[in-house]
């Protein structure tokens, strides 16, 4: 099970945060800090699996995260999930982003959050598009169609 | 739904969008906002009725102002009438807006609820899908408590569209976990175990979500899921790249699917059907040789496709831990990963190998591979890999390796990361005790230890050579030298000088006929560290030093100076001044043989768990320690390394610092010498059962012996003898049984249960409890095959009386081998009272008469009445108890996994209601109740407050009575 997605820059600015468990703001923002300086200081080709930090989880949950360009894309999950699954979903959602944006980049999720999308609804995770059914399939459809609905704030017809 | 160009849709809304980007100060920005806010609020207030599309309109910006961080306070109503729209993008706007914003003690909640019912039954797929997200992306427990029955039936109900059932089964999956008590077994699991075979391979993927997550509490209920999930399995393995079309990803079909089918057979042991089973087999094997066909594809998402089933497939092997050959074939495809230049896919393989080690039949295999893993845990870059190869290297030793194994950990310890060190410290410490062949090498060991990473030793590991030096004779000279010379280093660690304190105090005879290390040495050597070190360690170098008298005599003179010194005599420090002054006078008042007797040796620590092995199991949480407590490997390991026990228990060993070295022990009372000091000090070693007072054989041991041979005319002799025994008068209830405490401490926070239970007996009970009454059922059954005639007599010991009226029957019936008998007890509490009411129960069995007193699971918490209030009531009440007396805390370790659901379970059950955000911190629990008794009600408040890095909690209560604080507080302490 997804316990969080954290989206951010290189220099540790959120972009993108999702928690699936309920924590104070504080704590939030503390993990997201954590989260931050757990990821920043490891190089680029190195595993991309790491051990929770102490905030969330614990040792039953794994960071696995993502490094584009200017963003990190970490996702925590628990035992239950298999790393090279999650690893992959990162790069779907990154890739339907990317289609959503158009050669998405980290100021699309800055500013384009009125950019006119239809935000990943039913109607294309019913399309059985290998794509869309990988996060189907990790049962995280929702997931990420509710961060996008978040984040891309506003839909349109 | 149409896709839309852009352009389309709420221009007014891109306006402000843009407006507010174009801000130049965050003024301009709350400025415009606030602007915004008025205009909505009087559209939203104005007569003219708005259509759906400027509500929608509306309620976005709303949404985007919350979204830029300000407060919202209005708006939800005109969001809640989007969901009664017709049209999907309105709807879905509302939707959004109430899974964001609209928190659950809303008036709106009823509305909502409302809503979502209508679109569940609208029978439109898409408002039904809607709906079931919104319901997940809430998923609070109202949520589930309005929802939960219907959702099973939309799931398997023939008629709903595919999508609908995938988002029924995530949702149900997500209120499951969410609160499992809400989502109610029944006929429809037998058909959700059948989506398995759906058409649609999303609806099988959701399915199995759900499914693996719903056996793991009621696997009978699911059994026939395995059958199903590998045909499933079989279907999908054997399948051409090109069969599945769409569920082909990079040219794996359905990897993600195959992942969750192996991991739902992980939650069961190996298939008993041949056939099923032997079609299983097919599938792994399938998949192990497809692991060795070239790419089809450069792509990495192929090969992490291809390579996540591969790794479950090896989970499903190693959990079957049945099927030798493939074991092995698992081993050696991991062992080739743990070459791979994917650093993904060697951290993944050193995972898994490490629960392969531990296997009998591959942990021979495993270890062919053990250059390769000491390799990595020197070159690779990257801490994550490296851990991991630490924690094979650890599952993988055994008496073979062991000292290479050892040394490799050793070395990498001196660059080991920080965050990692204690936990290579507590492993190489573990290692080097269990596979010890000398002893000279295991002291060897730890000195190094400790001179490599003594800040990381922590107190166990240290208190635990000493416990093995103390224990084992033939290595204590050799410590002693050792400790010796590694003191004689200009620099050593304090841990070190601890180490050497203690050992040379104990064995220091044992090297002092060389001239290099004769008394005086030792002693200044020892004393020349002393100034360096915190008070602990003085104090144990204080102990050290009487300890020399007794040794050495001709030393006296100089330790007696030392401490008659002012800088001990007068510390400021009160242990130290308290040990100065009385080893002084115990130096020069005793006599030679009372010395002798006081300061005589340690005696050898009794057996136990490995203090080391217990942290361990605690910071790494159960299991941590598994691939070595099994002792399968090396069952002959136990006796000659003494100590370790195999049996892997989660209790810890009690602290061992206060009885190991008597630092907060007393020490020994000058006045009466002799053994009383010594048994002072040692009576905290011995946490056995000698220091109970004995209570004479225990009605459990009679049972027992009782046990083994019925004698063959004991069921005549039941039968033909009706002469009951006398019937026990109030005065005959003997003590209770010694774990009536403990058997008490399982009902203080519930209600029902069993109270006992033995070969011959069990005890079960039904209560409940209101204001000050109490009705309590309790249920005697007869275990054995034979009629027995069982005799009870309960109520409040002596003084109790005035406080506890109990009202019942004495039962005095025949009950039939099998049969059970019931007693019914009313109970009234009149005043507050500390100790629980008395239960005797006689019977006969084979002939003997058999007693046992129990403590009836009446407590004080019992009478509660939960009260709500806010926080502002609360604290003002908190505050008005403020007298010392009326607090109770107390400060504990956690002897059960710290969750926050069964903690709350608990306390609820403990009687108090909780109350939600009162206290600021919200890992907390505070509550409140009054207890109700005849004679007068006491008003209590309690606080937990939970510590889960240090597993420890704080525990305060306040009431109005001390002794029911005080008495509150440690009922409770012992529930966690």
């Amino acid at each position: 099970m997804i316990q969080a997605i954290l989206v951010f820059n290189n220099h540790g600015k959120p972009r993108l945060v999702r928690f699936y468990q309920r924590f104070p703001e504080e704590i939030q923002q503390q993990i997201v800090r954590e989260t931050f300086h757990l990821v920043l200081k490891r190089d680029d080709n190195i595993c991309n699996f790491l051990e929770g930090g102490s905030l969330i989880g614990g040792s039953d949950y794994k960071l696995i995260y993502r490094h584009y360009a200017t963003l990190y894309f970490v996702f925590c999950v628990d035992s239950s999930e298999s790393e090279l699954g999650i690893l992959d979903l990162i790069q779907v959602f990154v890739e339907t982003l990317d289609k959503c944006f158009e050669n998405v980049c980290e100021l699309d999720l800055i500013f384009h959050m009125d950019k006119k999308f239809p935000a990943l609804p039913e109607g294309k995770i019913q399309g059985a598009n290998a794509r869309e059914l990988q996060m189907s399939e990790v049962h995280s459809a929702q997931i990420c169609r509710h961060i996008f609905l978040l984040d891309s704030a506003l839909l349109t017809e | 739904m149409p896709a839309v160009s852009k352009g389309d849709g709420m221009r007014g809304l891109a306006v402000f969008i843009s407006d507010i980007r174009n801000c130049k100060s965050k003024e301009a920005e709350i400025k415009r906002i606030n602007k915004e806010l008025a205009n909505i609020r009087s559209k939203f207030k104005g007569d003219k009725a708005l259509d759906g599309y400027s509500k929608k309109k509306y309620v976005c910006k709303l949404l985007f102002i919350f979204l830029l961080g300000h407060d919202i306070d209005f708006g939800h109503m005109e969001a809640v009438n989007l969901l009664s729209s017709n049209k999907y993008t309105e709807k879905q706007i509302g939707y959004l807006f109430i899974s964001v914003l609209v928190n659950s003690n809303s008036e709106l909640i009823r509305l909502i609820n409302n809503a979502i019912k209508n679109d569940l039954a609208s029978r439109n797929p898409t408002f039904m899908c809607l709906a079931l997200h919104c319901i997940a992306n809430v998923g609070s427990r109202e949520m589930g408590e309005a929802f939960a029955a219907d959702i099973p039936r939309i799931l398997v109900a023939g008629d709903s569209m595919d999508s609908v059932k995938q988002s029924a089964a995530l949702c149900l999956l997500r209120l499951y976990k969410a609160s499992p008590d809400l989502v109610p077994m029944g006929e429809w699991t037998a058909r959700v175990v059948h989506l398995l075979n759906d058409q649609h391979m999303g609806v099988v993927t959701a399915a199995v979500s759900l499914i693996t997550c719903l056996c793991k509490k009621n696997p009978d209920d699911f059994k026939t899921c395995i059958s199903l999930a590998v045909s499933r399995l079989s279907r999908i393995v054997s399948s051409a790249s090109t069969d599945l079309q769409d569920y082909t990803y990079y040219f794996v079909p359905a990897p993600w699917l195959s992942v969750k089918l192996l991991r739902l057979l992980q939650c069961y042991p190996p298939p008993e059907d041949a056939a099923v089973k032997g079609r299983l087999v097919e599938c792994l094997e399938t998949v192990l040789n497809k692991a060795q066909e070239p790419p089809k594809s450069k792509k990495v998402q192929h090969s992490n496709a291809k390579n996540a089933i591969l790794f479950e497939t090896i989970s499903l092997i190693i959990h079957y831990d049945s099927e030798p050959n493939l074991l092995v074939r698992a081993c050696n495809q991991l062992g080739q990963f743990l070459q791979h230049r994917e650093t993904n896919l060697r951290y993944l393989a050193l995972e898994s190998m490490c629960t392969l080690a531990s296997s009998e039949f591959s942990h021979e295999a495993v270890k062919t591979h053990i250059d390769t893993v000491i390799n990595a845990l020197k070159t690779e870059r990257d801490v994550s890999v490296r851990q991991r190869a630490a924690d094979l290297l650890y599952a993988m030793c055994d008496r073979s390796n062991a000292k290479q194994i050892v040394s490799e950990m050793l070395r990498y310890l001196e660059t080991a990361d920080y965050a990692i060190r204690e936990e290579i410290v507590l492993k190489v410490a573990i290692l080097a005790e269990k596979y010890a062949v000398d002893y000279s090498w295991y002291v060897d060991t730890i000195l190094n230890l400790i001179r490599i990473a003594g800040d990381y030793v922590s107190e166990e590991v240290w208190y635990r050579v000493l416990q093995i030096v103390t224990n084992r004779d033939d290595v204590q000279g050799y410590a002693a030298k050792t400790v010796f010379e590694a003191l004689q280093a200009p620099a050593c660690h304090e841990n070190m000088v601890k180490v050497g304190g203690y050992i040379l105090g104990e064995f220091g005879n044992l090297i002092a006929g060389d001239p290099r290390s004769s008394p005086p040495v030792q002693f200044s050597l020892l004393h020349s560290k002393f100034h360096l070190c915190s008070v602990a360690t003085r104090a144990l170098l204080l102990s050290t030093y009487i300890k020399f008298i007794n040794l050495f005599p001709e030393t006296k003179a100089t330790i007696q100076a030392v401490l008659r010194a002012g800088s001990q005599l007068r510390n400021a420090d009160v242990e130290l001044q308290q040990r100065a002054v009385e080893y002084l006078t115990l130096s020069s008042v005793a006599s030679t043989d009372v010395l002798a007797t006081v300061l005589e040796e340690m005696p050898p620590f009794p057996e136990r768990e490995s203090s080391i092995l217990a942290k361990l199991k605690r910071k790494k949480g159960p299991g941590a320690g598994s691939a070595l407590d099994d002792g399968r490997r090396d069952p002959s390991s136990n006796d000659i390394n003494g100590g370790v026990e195999p049996t892997p228990s989660t209790v810890s060993t009690p602290s061992p610092s206060a009885d190991l070295l008597g630092l907060r022990a007393a020490p020994p009372p000058a006045a009466p010498p002799a053994s009383a000091g010594a048994g002072n000090l040692l009576v905290d070693v011995f946490d056995g059962p000698a220091a109970q007072p004995s209570l004479g054989p225990t009605p459990e041991e009679a049972f027992l012996s009782e046990l083994e041979p019925p004698a063959p005319e004991s069921p005549m002799a039941l039968l033909a003898d009706p002469a009951p025994a006398a019937d026990p008068g109030p005065e005959d209830i003997g003590p209770p049984i010694p774990e009536a405490d403990e058997l008490l401490n399982k009902f203080v926070c519930k209600n029902n249960g069993v109270l006992f239970e033995n070969q011959l007996l069990q005890i079960g009970v039904k209560s409940e409890f209101r204001q000050n009454l109490g009705r309590m059922y309790l249920f005697y059954g007869n275990k054995t095959s034979y009629s027995s005639r069982i005799l009870t007599h309960c109520g409040p010991p002596g003084d109790l009386q005035t406080h506890l009226a109990v009202q019942t029957k004495r039962v005095a019936a025949q009950v039939d081998g099998g049969a059970q008998v019931q007693q019914v007890l009313n109970i009234e509490c009149l005043r507050d009272f500390l100790t629980p009411p008395l239960l005797s129960v006689r019977f006969r069995y084979g002939g003997t008469p058999q007693a046992l007193t129990l403590k009836l699971p009446v407590t004080i918490n019992k009478f509660f009445q939960p009260t709500e209030m806010a926080a502002q009531d609360f604290f003002q009440r908190w505050k008005q108890l403020s007298l010392p007396q009326q607090e109770a805390q107390k400060i504990f370790k956690a002897n059960h996994p710290m969750d926050a659901e069964v903690t709350k379970a608990k306390l609820l059950g403990f009687g108090s209601a909780l109350l939600d955000n009162v206290d600021p911190n919200p890992e907390n629990f505070v509550g409140a109740g009054i207890i109700q008794t005849k004679a007068l009600q006491v008003g209590c408040l309690l606080r937990l407050e939970p510590n889960a890095q240090a597993q420890m909690y704080r525990l305060t209560l306040r009431t109005s009575k001390e002794p029911v604080s005080r008495h509150l507080c440690e009922l409770l302490a012992q529930q966690f």
